[in-house]
């Protein structure tokens, strides 16, 4: 079972969002890097970028496919992980640390899944 | 194995080049690189020896079995390859005047008029190097026809099934339009209801591989373009499974209005491990005045070149990838009007020849007669044993067969896509679903035999993670 | 007829016979009867020797120039007899692309040797494993930057190709990128003119050089001055040229690329050609096509595979940024094996003379009344020259004596020569020009 962090909150595209302080966090879950296997590359946005609730902003690489990351919220990319582009395998190490972007000025999101929500979603999807 | 860069020694050299017998000119050194380019030196002896080690670690279809679903990898005829070299075509400059180019202007004519009987179209152009560069140009005579209706603001979707070849979106995009897709019925064809949906004042066109990547003609082909037609968009046929029906059937009574076919696959031109290919584009009448520029066309002493009225321009330089059309021209005029429908209906026997002996052990993924090709699912044996298709295709290579398609159609996850062409005999079509029955048998009994397969090829499975993770792309030099 | 159908006739009713079918119609039963066709206007097929007869009576009306003083994007250099040889090798001819690592090990090593010497040869970091042609690699490299929202323009230098500048307008139009040409000013591209035409939202700039008409550009100018406005630069460039000349990553380019032709391949009416394309390694996930990368295999031995591959039209599909998928693959292998043959020495020697051909025959045809260079820049191995009688009828009395002249352009002349046309064969020209010239007088 994969691992799912209490305290975080949770998309049905498995993305986990955390806030500190209005600044949003933004990454991809222990299920999600389990199932997308090891991950090569990472596309992320610009810093500047809007980004839209629902709609991809990033995608990652495998070697034989590549998936879009959708944003849970709209707002304003303020931080990428540029950790990212260099070392694209902390996804797969450590997901909760692999932030890929933090969103300012967020205006809308997503309604979010907790923790105990997220982990039940993924027990349908497995089914 | 050494690369040419290992084996190069300072100071070697091979007497090509006479010494200059004019004055040497002298740049300006501010114009001159700074130092020279490090490429290999090497006798003839060593080069030779270098490629005839990595002709030792090439499969080609000289080498044996090669059923590679979607790729049509038939024998290619030593005869087309001999005039393919003629100097009269190797030694053309392809700015000399017109009046000293009626033999290339000849073949390239009549290649075109062959072409445009097989596929029941109007006009042809031999410009596009390759099958998605057909598609390109193909998508660019949707793109004119729609421009010059004033419809080409509101026209800007090109319907796609879901189990199309990844280059028809990607070609799309290129032209300018987006892309809608759209799911296969239960039995593989397109879904018509799903169609029906889908088309709108805003559709473009459709484009349609018939046979489909499952290997299965569509037989809701004739409503399928017309709800296309009806809608005002056009309908472009990817002529990449043209192998199954030539001669039995064309793309331009199925009502289709633009078409690519691939002389690689289809006419027997050899793919060159992975190029140079030519992917020739015809259209009906009414599209003909778009065509790429120059045109080929028949004139009082031959052929010669002429301007469509209102030309897309150019796809590429000069006239396409000529020697590539010499070979299938050779290639259609020694099969000729009996040859090219004994072809097709040859690859589809064989194909469904190959498709029944192995229907006992493996899923057939839409089980029906199918045309020149056939999909396995391998799902059920992956749940089963753990073995995937993957592996299957891995084990193949230790008995000196080349995997089929993997992985492809997308629609089914564990598909393996199996095409034995026509230049088969029965013997190795038997031989090889030996393999594969031998095969099934060791996945149940010793699937560790098959994840770590090959055992026999001179590398086991590369790391392609790390491969793309840390990209070593050159030589690195001392 | 001919067919390469190996079974007989009763093995295939046999067979069919084993599918519980009786004739071959009934494996198209599922072809609705309005889409079959039941006979093809075509001509009885031939056997070997027939078509052998037919295809070369074709040939032979075409007219092989001995002499050869053409260029204007296809050159006729000298091919090392172990090129073809080596190139002819079946498994090469026959293979498919490399898909499957483990039995392809030999295409992609000779992949991954032609993108050093493409790097080599042009002073960048990667290159990719060839696109169809020079105009096509052109029209993919100017994309390359586009992004559809800062950056959707490219400027292009008029002084280039005019089939490149026309490749390059189809693939941007289609794309809804915009196209400026830039004017040509004494045979090269007006660098004020392109100072100007540049701003924040062109993508990339394009030039060649040399140019279409010969003409090495101000290539340092152009690529600052594009730089400076936030462009990135595509250099063309005669890549036979490089073995003496500045290369593009040394004048700062950003993207070089060109057609192969040069290097090994016969003039072949125009194709097959190859496309080169080369990037600073800021680029290297924009390039189009298939990459060879190094790796290991699962027992640590170094080993090569197509790599970087989720760029690509066959897993990003409709997001992927070029649909390319068969390159010129055997085309890429003939580059390699010619440049390892001729080696640094050897390249550099058909540079040089080439380039002092071109020279020779610049300064001997300019003591002809009536021939003088159009502009006084420094060029490689073509230059543009007046003519003072027709150039068409000049090229056709040359013709008479098995030879291609120069390619008539507005009044002009565009004339090359390389290595392949020494001082007898230059010499034996320009006599039968004086010759032509005083005959029209």
């Amino acid at each position: 079972m994969s691992n799912i962090l209490d305290g975080l909150k949770y998309s049905k595209t498995h993305e986990w969002v955390s806030d500190d302080d209005g600044l949003i966090s933004l990454g991809l879950t222990d299920f999600a890097q389990e199932e997308l296997g090891d991950i090569v590359f990472v596309n992320l946005p610009e810093e500047g970028d809007s980004i839209v609730a629902g709609e991809a902003f990033a995608d990652v690489e495998s070697v034989k496919a590549v998936s879009d990351v959708y944003s849970p919220v709209t707002g304003v990319v303020a931080q990428i992980n540029e950790e990212l582009l260099d070392n694209p395998a902390l996804i797969n190490e450590a997901p909760y640390d692999a932030w890929f972007v933090k969103v300012s000025d967020v205006e809308d999101s997503e309604d979010l899944l907790t923790a105990g929500e997220y982990a039940d979603f993924c027990k349908s999807e497995k089914e | 194995m050494k690369l040419l860069f290992e084996i190069s020694s300072s100071g070697r050299r091979q007497s090509l080049l006479p010494d200059c017998d004019v004055n040497e000119y002298k740049f300006d050194p501010s114009l001159l690189r700074s130092e020279a380019p490090r490429l290999p030196e090497i006798s003839e002896v060593d080069l030779d020896r270098h490629y005839t080690e990595l002709a030792g670690e090439t499969f080609g279809v000289n080498s044996g079995f090669y059923p590679l679903g979607s790729c049509t990898m038939k024998y290619n005829p030593k005869v087309n390859e001999e005039l393919a070299s003629l100097r009269g075509f190797t030694g053309i400059h392809p700015l000399q005047p017109e009046s000293t180019v009626k033999g290339s202007l000849e073949v390239m004519g009549r290649t075109q008029a062959m072409l445009c009987e097989i596929t029941g179209m109007d006009k042809m152009t031999l410009q596009p190097a390759a099958g998605a560069h057909g598609e390109y140009t193909g998508l660019l005579l949707i793109r004119n026809y729609h421009r010059d209706r004033g419809e080409l603001g509101r026209r800007t979707k090109i319907i796609v099934p879901e189990s199309a070849h990844g280059t028809n979106p990607a070609s799309a995009v290129m032209a300018g339009f987006t892309v809608v897709s759209v799911p296969s019925n239960a039995q593989g064809g397109v879904d018509l209801d799903a169609l029906r949906a889908a088309v709108g004042d805003d559709t473009a066109g459709l484009m349609l591989t018939n046979p489909n990547t499952l290997g299965l003609f569509d037989p809701g082909i004739l409503e399928i373009t017309k709800i296309i037609h009806d809608a005002g968009g056009l309908c472009y046929y990817d002529g990449a499974n043209l192998n199954a029906v030539m001669g039995h059937a064309r793309p331009g009574d199925m009502g289709f209005d633009c078409v690519h076919v691939n002389l690689h696959k289809t006419f027997s031109t050899p793919h060159g491990g992975g190029g140079p290919g030519s992917g020739p584009v015809g259209c009906k009448s009414f599209l003909a005045k778009y065509l790429p520029s120059p045109e080929i066309v028949e004139t009082a002493d031959g052929y010669g070149f002429s301007e469509a009225e209102n030309s897309m321009g150019k796809v590429r330089s000069f006239y396409g990838n000529f020697l590539v059309v010499v070979r299938a021209f050779a290639y259609m005029l020694t099969l000729g009007r009996q040859g090219i429908p004994e072809a097709s209906e040859n690859a589809v026997l064989n194909a469904n020849y190959m498709m029944r002996k192995l229907a006992p052990a493996y899923k057939i993924a839409y089980d029906a007669q199918c045309m020149h090709e056939f999909v396995m699912d391998i799902g059920p044996l992956k749940d089963e044993v753990g073995v995937n298709a993957m592996d299957i295709a891995k084990r193949l290579l230790d008995f000196g067969i080349h995997p089929p398609t993997m992985y492809f159609p997308l629609i089914v996850h564990e598909a393996l896509m199996i095409e034995p062409t026509e230049t088969e005999s029965k013997e190795t079509l038997d031989r090889a679903c030996e393999v594969l029955l031998e095969i099934f048998k060791e996945a149940k009994e010793n699937p560790e035999l098959l994840h770590s397969a090959p055992n026999d090829c001179s590398i086991s499975r590369p790391d392609e993670v790390n491969a793309a993770r840390n990209p070593v792309l050159k030589y690195i030099f001392e | 007829m001919g067919s390469y159908i190996p079974n007989t006739v009763d093995e295939r009713l046999e067979m069919l016979k084993s599918l519980g079918l009786s004739s071959f119609d009934e494996l198209y039963s599922v072809v609705p009867e309005a889409a079959r066709v039941r006979e093809l206007d075509l001509p009885d097929g031939l056997s070997e020797m027939e078509t052998v007869a037919a295809v070369s009576r074709i040939a032979a009306k075409n007219k092989v120039f001995d002499s050869i003083f053409r260029g204007a994007g296809a050159y006729c250099h000298y091919i090392p007899s172990v090129v073809k040889a080596i190139t002819s090798k079946e498994d090469f001819v026959t293979a498919y692309t490399p898909y499957q690592a483990e039995i392809s090990q030999g295409v992609l090593q000779s992949i991954f040797e032609y993108q050093t010497q493409i790097c080599e040869l042009t002073g960048m970091d990667v290159s990719n494993a060839s696109v169809y042609d020079g105009a096509t690699a052109a029209a993919e490299a100017v994309l390359m930057n586009v992004d559809g929202r800062r950056k959707k323009k490219v400027v292009v230098s008029g002084a280039a190709d005019p089939q490149v500048i026309k490749v390059i307008r189809t693939y941007c139009d289609s794309r809804n990128v915009e196209v400026t040409v830039v004017p040509v000013k004494d045979c090269a591209t007006d660098t004020e003119a392109l100072r100007s035409a540049v701003d924040r939202e062109t993508a990339t700039v394009y030039i060649q050089s040399p140019n279409y008409y010969g003409v090495l550009e101000d290539a340092e100018d152009i690529i600052s001055a594009s730089h400076e406005a936030g462009a990135k630069v595509a250099m063309g460039v005669n890549p036979i040229s490089l073995g003496i000349m500045k290369t593009p990553g040394e004048y700062g380019a950003d993207i070089a690329c060109g057609e192969g032709q040069p290097l090994g391949l016969p003039l072949s009416f125009g194709g097959p050609y190859i496309g080169f394309m080369a990037a600073k390694k800021d680029m290297m996930r924009k390039l189009p096509g298939r990459i060879v990368g190094q790796t290991v295999d699962a027992d640590g031995r170094r080993c090569f595979v197509l790599t970087l591959q989720a760029r690509e039209q066959h897993i990003r599909r409709e997001k992927a940024s070029s649909n390319i998928c068969s390159n010129e693959a055997l085309c890429a292998m003939t580059v390699s094996v010619y440049l390892a043959a001729m080696g640094p020495e050897g390249l550099k020697k058909a540079a040089v003379c080439s380039a002092s051909h071109a020279h020779y025959l610049a300064k001997e045809l300019s003591k002809l009344d009536g021939f003088e260079l159009v502009s006084g820049r420094e060029f490689f191995d073509e230059f543009l020259m007046t003519c003072p009688v027709d150039p068409d009828k000049l090229n056709e009395k040359l013709a008479e004596n098995g030879i291609l002249g120069g390619l008539p352009i507005d009044g002009n002349i565009l004339w090359c020569a390389t290595e392949m046309n020494g001082k007898a064969d230059i010499d034996r020209l320009v006599a039968l020009v004086a010759d032509i010239v005083k005959e029209a007088e």
